[in-house]
């Protein structure tokens, strides 16, 4: 355990050492890692970032989700209303159609009835004549009677 | 192993002296009984011899573990520091970042000035000092026969641990105490420097009680000032002496007999184990002292 040129020895490595890690070890690995922080919290921003983002984007999703089902509601609604309006229009159509038919028939068979009513007068009247003739047993001058039996025929 | 004769007192000298290179004066009495005619640079063959040689002489073994020891620090951190990338790191690289962080952090924590030195010094600190610690935890015996062997000598001294010498500790110890006055003079001036030894702690304000003053803070302050690079130097140097000291004195065991040396293979094992925490904690401390010093030094001394 003797002091002696060594103890100068260990010194000069020593500072050697010292230098050498302060040259080409230290900074290069304090570097990089300081690189590494950045990066990692440059990337930890990025995600925060995206996630805003992602929270945005949804937001506006579900508004135009809401927006579209609101428009849904409000063309459904129309459309319902177009068919009860196409339907309503469709009962007076139909309605009226009936009513005009109903006239048409109607107008027939008073036609109808009428026409059978000029018949039935006429015939009437043709057995009236002839009805009176027999009951007068004599010729009638039938144009002196016409007058009288047509308006015995519109009598009837 | 104690070999067959040589005395347990033999085995823990010849483990406890360093291989010493120096020179032996003119008239000088060898170990075999020759005399020097002049002074020569030799190898120390005997304790005495490498007393004899004063402060002329350097520990081989000392130099050589701790330069070898240092080399390889350098050569894998720079490696790694070379192939560091930004991206995910792997393997050797995530472990001296690891390291390097650690360090970081301690010495930020304690030194907050802007000094690019003080890192790296502590981080070469903490690596080298740990790894030459290390070394204690190589069983006493291998290393020294193996290099006994080669050397053909069966006398070879070889210590390779090598913060047990006082040299190699206190030689960090007063570096670090250099860098601590030359850092001192730098912030403060020579005369700020020689102001805090002499007007510190005690302090009246009033120039006449001052200077009566002057003397007692002056050598109050040299104490403490001298007592720092000791300390530290001397704190290591115990620690891994006195780990060093039982391994040898559990290595005496192995000789002992077949129980006795199983009974110091465990207490081995389980001082190694110890140790682990001894080491770390050793490197550790110098790392933190040499750091506080600097702090120190920068750090100008509130008024009382």
């Amino acid at each position: 355990m003797n002091i002696n040129l060594t103890l100068i020895g260990q010194s000069i490595t020593f500072i050697i050492f010292i230098l050498f890690c302060m040259k080409y070890v230290w900074p290069m690995l304090l570097n990089v890692m300081q690189e590494r922080e950045k990066k990692i919290a440059d990337g930890l921003d990025a995600a925060e970032m995206a996630d805003k983002d992602l929270e945005l984007a949804k937001q506006k999703a579900t508004q135009q989700l809401r927006e579209a089902k609101e428009q849904a509601a409000a063309l459904i609604e129309q459309a319902n209303k177009r068919a009860g309006q196409i339907i309503d229009e469709a009962k007076d159509q139909a309605r009226a159609e009936g009513e005009r038919l109903k006239a048409a028939a109607q107008a027939e068979i008073e036609q109808n009835a009428n026409r059978a009513k000029e018949e039935l007068r006429g015939k009437v009247a043709a057995l009236a004549l002839v009805g009176a003739e027999k009951v007068l047993q004599a010729s009638i001058d039938k144009k002196a009677h016409n007058e009288l039996l047509d308006k015995l025929a519109a009598d009837l | 192993m104690a070999s067959e004769g040589q005395t347990s007192t033999e085995y823990i000298q010849h483990h406890l002296q360093n291989l010493t290179y120096g020179k032996l004066p003119a008239g000088y009495t060898r170990y075999d009984g020759t005399v020097l005619e002049q002074s020569t640079w030799t190898m120390a063959h005997s304790s005495q011899e490498a007393t004899d040689m004063g402060f002329m002489a350097v520990h081989l073994d000392t130099l050589g573990w701790s330069i070898g020891l240092g080399l390889i620090f350098c050569f894998l951190f720079s490696r790694a520091a070379k192939k560091a990338t930004v991206g995910v790191p792997r393997g050797f690289q995530s472990f001296v970042e690891l390291l390097v962080d650690f360090v970081n952090n301690t010495v930020k924590d304690i030194f907050h000035h802007k000094n690019a030195m003080i890192a790296p010094m502590a981080l070469t600190i903490f690596v080298w000092v740990f790894l030459m610690n290390l070394m204690d935890l190589v069983p006493v015996d291998w290393l020294p026969l193996t290099a006994a062997t080669i050397a053909g000598d069966p006398h070879f001294f070889f210590k390779v641990v090598p913060t047990t010498d006082p040299n190699a500790t206190l030689g960090m110890a007063f570096t670090v105490f250099a860098f601590m006055i030359f850092f001192s003079i730098q912030q403060k001036g020579l005369l700020g420097f020689v102001k805090e030894l002499t007007l510190h702690p005690f302090h009246a304000g009033k120039w006449y009680i001052d200077i009566i003053l002057i003397p007692i803070n002056l050598i109050l302050e040299t104490v403490s000032l001298i007592a720092k690079p000791i300390s530290l130097g001397l704190r290591l140097f115990g620690n891994l002496y006195a780990g060093e000291m039982i391994f040898i004195l559990i290595a005496l065991m192995f000789s002992a007999g077949l129980v006795l040396g199983l009974f110091g293979g465990v207490l081995q094992w389980a001082w190694a184990v110890f140790h682990v925490l001894v080491i770390t904690l050793q490197a550790f401390v110098f790392m933190v002292l040499t750091t506080v010093y600097m702090a120190m030094a920068y750090d100008i001394e509130e008024e009382h």
